[in-house]
């Protein structure tokens, strides 16, 4: 596939860092993730069987294994530190997924469409509630304008003062890329560490 | 690769890893893998799987590119990769979360994502 055309190199120090690119169905995930990766967006088929994870059969389906498409991209940033961008699946039912996906990332950057709010709802209660990664929400500028004042959308998605909103255009690099710096410069400000527990490295050995 | 592609998908594939679906090691999608020093006689031990993996990692891949390249669900290859390590046959890199995202890595991506071109 076209990642091996871009051997990462053998430092045996290379470390990697994670962020999540999540939102709606059709919000620009994978373009957000394709403007700045260095490879083509990988679309994998995550494969998720349900004795993998853990979790009960859909109950809609009867069926014990399902398949997820997921993208993901990979950029650089140092001879020895790569960062990789996990879009995720839009649908609401991998939820599992997502706890997954966001295990260990630095944070996520909620896409939005402001022709489509609704849709994002989903992704804005999961970080808000569900999940103690880091996030913002961005705007995703489809035709290169904002529809809406800043405020109009923060209302709109009932986002308290404190979330970080923000606007981008998921085709242009510097503008995606500015968004990721965003994210960053957040989750510094974040002044609970972050990391591993011990509970997670017990629920490792069971 | 050939042989992988050869066996028929309609094996459990969890048969592979005997029936387990936890990984010993802390394996997120983005951890890298690689081999420090690769031993042929020893690859050619592996099934073909876990063999496939080894070859991947004689360049560092992560576990999600791993699961890509090989349509091996992520929960598999976690299994195998982990065996490998229990082995000592495969290096598994720390990522920014086992170092708590501390400020000195949270810096440098910051910085290398401002160097990118825009």
């Amino acid at each position: 596939m076209d990642s091996r055309n871009y051997p990462l190199d053998a430092s045996s120090l290379t470390i990697s860092a994670k962020i999540v690119i999540a939102g709606g169905f059709g919000v620009g995930k994978t373009t957000f993730v394709g403007s700045v990766s260095e490879v083509k967006p990988i679309n994998t088929e995550a494969w998720m069987t349900v004795a993998g994870e853990g979790v009960d059969p859909l109950p809609d389906s009867g069926k014990t294994t399902t398949t997820v498409a997921m993208d993901f991209g990979r950029i650089r940033l140092q001879p020895d530190l790569v960062l990789y961008l996990f879009g995720t699946p839009g649908q609401p039912r991998f939820w599992f997924l997502w706890d997954d996906l966001c295990r260990g990332a630095l944070g996520a950057v909620i896409l939005v469409d402001t022709r489509q709010i609704q849709d994002s709802f989903a992704a804005i209660n999961y970080f808000e509630n569900d999940s103690d990664i880091p996030f913002i929400v961005a705007v995703n500028k489809f035709d290169g304008e904002l529809d809406y004042e800043l405020d109009e959308v923060r209302e709109a998605l009932t986002l308290g003062p404190d979330v970080l909103l923000t606007t981008c255009d998921a085709r242009d690099p510097g503008s995606t890329s500015k968004a990721l710096q965003e994210l960053v410069s957040y989750t510094m400000s974040c002044t609970v560490s972050y990391g591993p527990d011990v509970t997670w490295g017990q629920q490792q050995e069971g | 690769m050939e042989h992988i592609a050869m066996r028929s998908r309609r094996i459990r594939l969890y048969a592979l890893t005997g029936g387990r679906t936890r990984p010993r090691h802390h394996l997120l999608v983005e951890t890298l893998v690689s081999v420090p020093q690769y031993d042929q006689q020893l690859a050619g031990t592996l099934m073909p799987e876990s063999q496939a993996l080894y070859e991947l990692a004689r360049q560092t891949t992560s576990i999600a590119e791993m699961s890509a390249h090989l349509t091996i669900p992520l929960g598999v290859i976690r299994v195998l990769i982990s065996d490998l390590v229990a082995q000592d046959v495969v290096f598994i890199h720390p990522t920014g979360f086992t170092y708590q995202y501390d400020r000195i890595i949270l810096e440098r991506i910051l910085d290398g994502l401002k160097k990118l071109p825009a």
